[in-house]
């Protein structure tokens, strides 16, 4: 893909500076920067703790405070409430599966759908069953009633339902079959080639390895590495440092 | 007590044995004749695609779904106990532990309160009035923290605490009963690398030092592969393989099921 | 009583039900989607109804004995009051959905109180007699008994409105968002819905229903200013019966519950076997009877299911036991300097006259804490055991002669009486249900005294309840009721420690484990409800001490200790402190005392200027008025 290889500098779909965000009166983000290309898959990585998924809260407009500029195409978002940035071609798939348990498969999907962007891909119900051939399966069973891992394809298939121009999945390897696994990560490599751009939180090396161009390692709620992926697996010690590998 | 059966997997002392199990919520079959045991001091890992049934029969074998049909018996089989038709609470007098596949612990207390509460509900301690229970079963509890890696965040609250650590909170307080039999539904899940393999090596460790059994599922592979001393692979609700990893691992079915090329976990 | 008397009376039942299920709908859509449990909801109800009769007023001469007049008013009285509850929403609630949970309860209370004054205000304190709608005047003979028409066309509405609303949930992609917003509203906005717009036209429809139901009901029932608490009570057994959430089962409930009233009613005085009962009686409490057999037959409702519990949206739960209350020096002089009061405060003996009346309040507020807070367990009815208490007290005084100490010992015992029998049931329960299960039982406690006259001495009470002559007499120096001042003081005192030790004690980790994670509690081995039966008897004693201790003080009582308003009373005591700290209970009980006395003292609209006063503390201080001295304490941790 040429989009992939541009410098992510060129000009950023999003771009994340001097972020700093806190829970209460405890800071856990300090100055993170971040940017990503359009088409481009990064992976947030780092150990337990580190603030990955808060830099996504924080990016998503889910936390009460933050500072620093979040800019998706240029336009400041931070700040504005959680269903702008939603509207504006954010998607967010949280980590602890929050789908709509009272709700059908088809009404959780029915949720997530938008309007249509011209620049972003447009899925329907068809394509996300194509997707996920396991949800097609029980379009009527209510989400309380589906595995752990059905329900971890239920919220990234509810995201996809928002024609999302960028993405942020919060560790979605998470308690999937390993089948599945594979499935998600030709699924990330698709979205990226259909230009989406994809912000992952992920522990998972093996699946971070296979399908981002860049990483970013957060230790303590600072960016302690950017980098391609390539020089990150070229340099063990990095590894070994930040992730424990 | 290993030391009696070495020449095959099974003649070892039996801990806990599941006989046809089933159970259905309204038309789906979630799980259909399931048979396995658990030997005494093993670690036997359940595992299966998504939706196969683990956390069905984890829920059974707990106390908390009655199954249609089935036996669950704990204790080697001359005196062992039937555990269908108890509840949790019961099961967990018994000597049975457990973790859950979305953590569960008491989100207004501390780390240290977590653990001080099963170690207060063990030692029937529940309808104490007056002392303080700070003060109590503290040494123990931190005891337990430094062996999950928490002593330092002991006295945090646990609601600050990131996912992964919460995990290892609810270890501790599984374990706090010094548990026969522990049940771990995907005990890693969320983990960093490092931390799962330390989880993990704990977890083997406490085998090997208290005879303690381990059922668990996971979906990292390498978890499974390095800490399972036997695999029971469930899909769609029934046993289609069971036996050591190499042989788990070798077969055609649970890779067309389960694994697929196995590249990526 | 014929066959067709009673046909007519059950018909006439069905007709207040319609009315019934379009006010109890509204409720339970507003309280699907915000979790706000609007207590205000009976008072949009009132407000429709007097719309309703103004709207007549002015559209009589301009459409002169026309029925299309009169449902223009209804329309417009539905559209007024729908109006009415999106302000409510965008000035009001939308300020404070981030506040703990319940705290809504708090600010639509206060919207409660500021519209009931706002309706004697506008329309004064007599009833309005509301018009005949024309071409629905007379009646249909049924089986040769007159039927009113009107009440027939109410018949048809009902059904017609449960349809309509089920269409527009199951069929349409605002119903879908209705659900999920229900659910997981962070999520919903996560996934793009402007929530807030969503919040403000749930509430817009649900307040709307409520009007509607107020405008219908208006040729059947003149406007007047105890409409509000009814309706709201009402509502909420009626939500509360049918499962939560489940429109069909409130229109079943409301059904239900119409028809066993209508029923009670028609049967009259039964002779059976010697023995006489007087039916009609029971309309008092027949709602709450049918809600207690529900909900002890079906925990969840006649349709409703267990839901997984609604994301709260606080982000952390309340740890009770980090530093919320003034360390022990604040509190040891506070409680000297109270001691030397009566002899500070000689010159102004009202000073611990209404002091006393505070103690007793904090104590009860306490006890409702002490279940609420660590135990998340929000009873409605906390006023059954501070009544039983008392009326225990009472009994024992005047039926055994015993001497007042005894009484003292003795009364505390029937609060604890009653926590034992209602707290086994209604641990079985949880969240709103548990909640409206103990409003049940504190009403049937309620009627009992009320209707008891040989032992309680029904409507009028109980009187010359004074205590010991020694506790009468005049301390040298100090206030007249020096002595009772100083024994409730310290009885106050005591068991208010005794509360917090317990509270620190195993015993109170146990019971907020099982609040924090029931699942977890259990797989521990703890029982809980065995632990949570103990604390609605702990707190139920300790109300029950309160009841007491405000009995002797006041020298008589009556049934309106058990009512529902003091149950609520304590709750906004409670929420008013902010659950989330020990002392909250004691200054929101204070607070709350202090307010109502001045208040309703100088001011003819004194209940508009308590809401109003409690307004501005949800919304200037969203944690309640002990967080204000939280942050005073920890002024930065990081
Ligand atoms: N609701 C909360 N209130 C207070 N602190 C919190 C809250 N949620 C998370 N934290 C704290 O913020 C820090 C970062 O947490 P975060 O969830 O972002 O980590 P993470 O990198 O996603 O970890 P994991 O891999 O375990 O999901 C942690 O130290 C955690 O204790
Ligand atoms: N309460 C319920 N009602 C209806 N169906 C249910 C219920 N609980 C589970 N199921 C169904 O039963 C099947 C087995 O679920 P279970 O949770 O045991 O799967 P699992 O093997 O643990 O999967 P995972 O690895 O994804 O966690 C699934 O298809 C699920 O949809
Ligand atoms: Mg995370
Ligand atoms: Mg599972």
């Amino acid at each position: 893909m040429s989009t992939a290889s541009l410098p992510a500098a060129a000009s950023p779909i999003l771009a994340v500076s001097r972020l700093c965000a806190w829970y209460g009166r405890a800071q856990i983000l300090f100055d993170i920067d971040l940017t990503l290309a359009r088409g481009e898959v990064v992976a947030l990585m780092g150990r337990n703790g580190a603030g990955k998924s808060t830099t996504l809260k924080a990016i998503m407009g889910l936390l009460d405070r933050v500072q620093g500029s979040i800019r998706l195409e240029g336009a400041d978002i931070r700040g504005k409430p959680a269903w702008h940035i939603a509207r504006a071609g954010l998607g967010y798939v949280p980590e602890d599966r929050r789908i709509f348990t009272e709700l059908t498969v088809m009404e959780n999907l029915a949720v997530g759908r938008q309007a249509r962007r011209s620049d972003a891909p447009l899925w329907t119900v068809d394509k996300v069953f194509e997707l996920f051939p396991n949800l097609g399966r029980m379009r009527n069973r209510r989400g309380g009633e589906m595995s752990g891992g059905e329900q971890q394809m239920l919220t990234v298939a509810r995201t996809l339902m928002g024609n999302p121009r960028v993405i942020l999945l919060d560790e979605p390897s998470e308690g999937v079959a390993p089948l599945i696994v594979e499935q998600m990560a030709a699924m990330i490599l698709d979205l990226k080639h259909e230009g989406l751009s994809v912000l992952l939180s992920e522990q998972n090396p093996a699946f971070a390895g296979a399908v981002s161009d860049r990483a970013c390692i957060l230790e303590k709620g600072q960016v302690q590495f950017d980098g391609s992926m390539r020089s990150l697996i070229d340099s063990p010690e990095i590894g070994r440092a930040f992730l424990g590998l | 007590m290993t030391g009696q059966a070495t020449h095959s997997t099974l003649s070892r002392t039996v801990l806990l044995s599941v006989r046809g199990l089933a159970k259905s919520f309204g038309g789906v079959q979630a799980v259909r004749g399931v048979d396995f045991e658990v030997g005494a001091g093993e670690l036997l890992a359940l595992i299966g695609p998504n939706g196969a049934g683990k956390s069905t029969c984890f829920n059974m074998i707990n106390g908390q779904i009655r199954p249609d049909q089935g036996s669950i018996r704990l204790g080697n089989p001359d005196h062992s106990k039937e555990l269908v038709g108890l509840t949790p609470r019961k099961v967990w007098r018994l000597g049975v532990g457990r973790t859950f596949q979305i953590a569960a612990v008491f989100g207004s207390m501390s780390v240290i309160e977590n653990v001080q509460m099963a170690l207060l509900s063990h030692a029937r301690e529940l309808h104490e009035f007056w002392r303080p229970a700070r003060a109590q079963h503290r040494a123990q509890a931190l005891e337990l923290l430094d062996a999950v890696g928490l002593a330092d965040q002991a006295t945090l609250p646990v609601a600050t605490l990131a996912y992964g650590q919460v995990k290892a909170v609810e270890l501790a307080v599984a374990l706090a009963n010094q548990p026969r039999l522990l049940l771990m539904d995907e005990p890693t899940a969320g983990m960093a690398p490092a931390e799962r393999v330390a989880l993990m090596a704990l977890t083997r460790r406490l085998v090997t030092e208290r005879g303690t059994s381990v059922l668990f599922t996971e979906h990292s592979m390498d978890v499974v592969f390095a800490f399972a001393d036997r695999v029971v692979v469930l899909a769609r609700g029934e046993v289609i393989a069971q036996g050591s990893v190499t042989a788990v691992r070798q077969d055609p079915r649970v890779r067309e099921a389960y694994f697929g090329s196995g590249r990526l976990t | 009583m014929t066959l067709a008397s009673l046909l007519v009376q059950l018909l006439g039942g069905l007709a207040g039900a319609s009315t019934l299920f379009l006010t109890s709908a509204g409720l339970s859509l507003i309280f699907g989607v915000t979790r706000v449990v609007n207590f205000a909801h009976g008072s949009l109800f009132m407000v429709g109804v007097y719309t309703a009769w103004t709207a007549g007023q002015w559209l009589r001469p301009i459409l002169p004995g026309s029925a299309g007049g009169f449902w223009l008013a209804v329309l417009l009285s539905t559209v007024v009051v729908a109006a009415l509850g999106a302000l409510l929403e965008v000035l009001i609630l939308r300020r404070i959905y981030r506040a703990p949970e319940l705290f809504q309860l708090l600010a639509t209370f206060a919207v409660a109180l500021v519209l009931r004054d706002g309706c004697l205000w506008l329309w004064g304190p007599e009833d309005l007699l509301g018009p005949r709608v024309p071409g629905l005047t007379g009646a249909i003979p049924v089986l040769g008994m007159p039927f009113p028409r009107y009440d027939a066309a109410l018949i048809a509405i009902g059904p017609l409105v449960l349809g309509l609303l089920h269409l527009v949930l199951t069929r349409t992609r605002f119903g879908i968002l209705v659900r999920a917003a229900t659910q997981d509203r962070e999520m919903v906005s996560a996934l793009g819905v402007a929530e807030s717009r969503l919040f403000t036209s749930v509430f817009a429809i649900g307040a709307g229903l409520a009007g509607l139901a107020g405008a219908l009901q208006l040729p059947r029932e003149p406007a007047n200013l105890g409409l509000d608490l009814p309706a709201i009570s009402d509502a909420f057994v009626v939500v509360v019966v049918g499962g939560l959430g489940s429109l069909p089962g409130a229109f079943l409930a409301a059904l239900l519950i119409s028809l066993v009233k209508a029923a009670c009613i028609a049967l009259g005085t039964v002779e059976l076997g010697g023995f006489s009962f007087a039916f009609p009686r029971l309309t008092l409490v027949a709602e709450f009877l049918v809600m207690a057999i529900v909900l002890v037959m079906r925990p969840y409702g006649l349709m409703g299911r267990a839901a997984a519990a609604p994301r709260s949206l606080a982000t952390t739960l309340p740890a009770e036991n980090a530093a919320g209350a003034p360390g022990r020096w604040p509190w040891g002089l506070l409680v000297v300097g109270l001691i030397l009061l009566p002899w500070l405060a000689a010159g102004s003996p009202y000073t611990t006259v209404v002091l006393v009346d505070v103690f007793c309040f904090s104590l009860f507020a306490m006890s409702l804490f002490f279940i609420m807070g660590p135990g998340g367990m929000h009873s409605f009815g906390h006023a059954a055991y501070f009544g039983l208490g008392a009326y225990g007290a009472a009994i024992v005084l005047k039926a055994s002669g015993w001497p007042m100490l005894w009484a003292l010992l003795l009364g505390p015992l029937g609060g604890f009486a009653g926590a034992l029998i209602f707290g086994w049931f209604s641990v079985r329960l949880s969240g709103v249900y548990l909640a409206m299960l103990t409003l049940a039982f504190s009403q049937i406690v309620w009627s009992i005294i009320y209707q008891w006259d040989d032992l309680t001495g029904g409507s009028n009470g109980l009187t010359g309840l004074w205590p010991a002559p020694w506790l009468s007499a005049q301390v040298p120096g100090a206030t007249a009721n020096a002595a009772y001042y100083l024994l409730t003081l310290i009885c106050v005192a005591i068991a208010v420690l005794v509360l917090r030790r317990v509270l620190d004690a195993p015993f109170g980790l146990a019971l907020r484990a099982g609040r924090d994670s029931p699942q977890r509690a259990e797989s521990i081995g703890i029982n809980v409800h065995a632990v949570q039966w103990a604390a609605f008897c702990v707190a139920g004693t300790a109300a029950g001490l309160a009841g007491v201790l405000y009995a002797f003080s006041k020298g008589s009582i009556s049934p309106d200790l058990v009512h529902v308003g003091r149950s609520i009373d304590g709750l906004v005591m409670v929420l008013l402190g902010g659950v989330e700290a020990l002392a909250g209970p004691l200054i929101g009980a204070a607070a709350f005392t202090l307010l109502q006395d001045t208040a309703g003292r100088s001011f003819d609209y004194w209940r508009a200027a308590t809401g109003v006063v409690m307004l501005l503390i949800v919304l200037v201080f969203p944690q309640g008025l002990a967080g204000l001295f939280r942050m005073r304490r920890r002024p930065s941790t990081t």
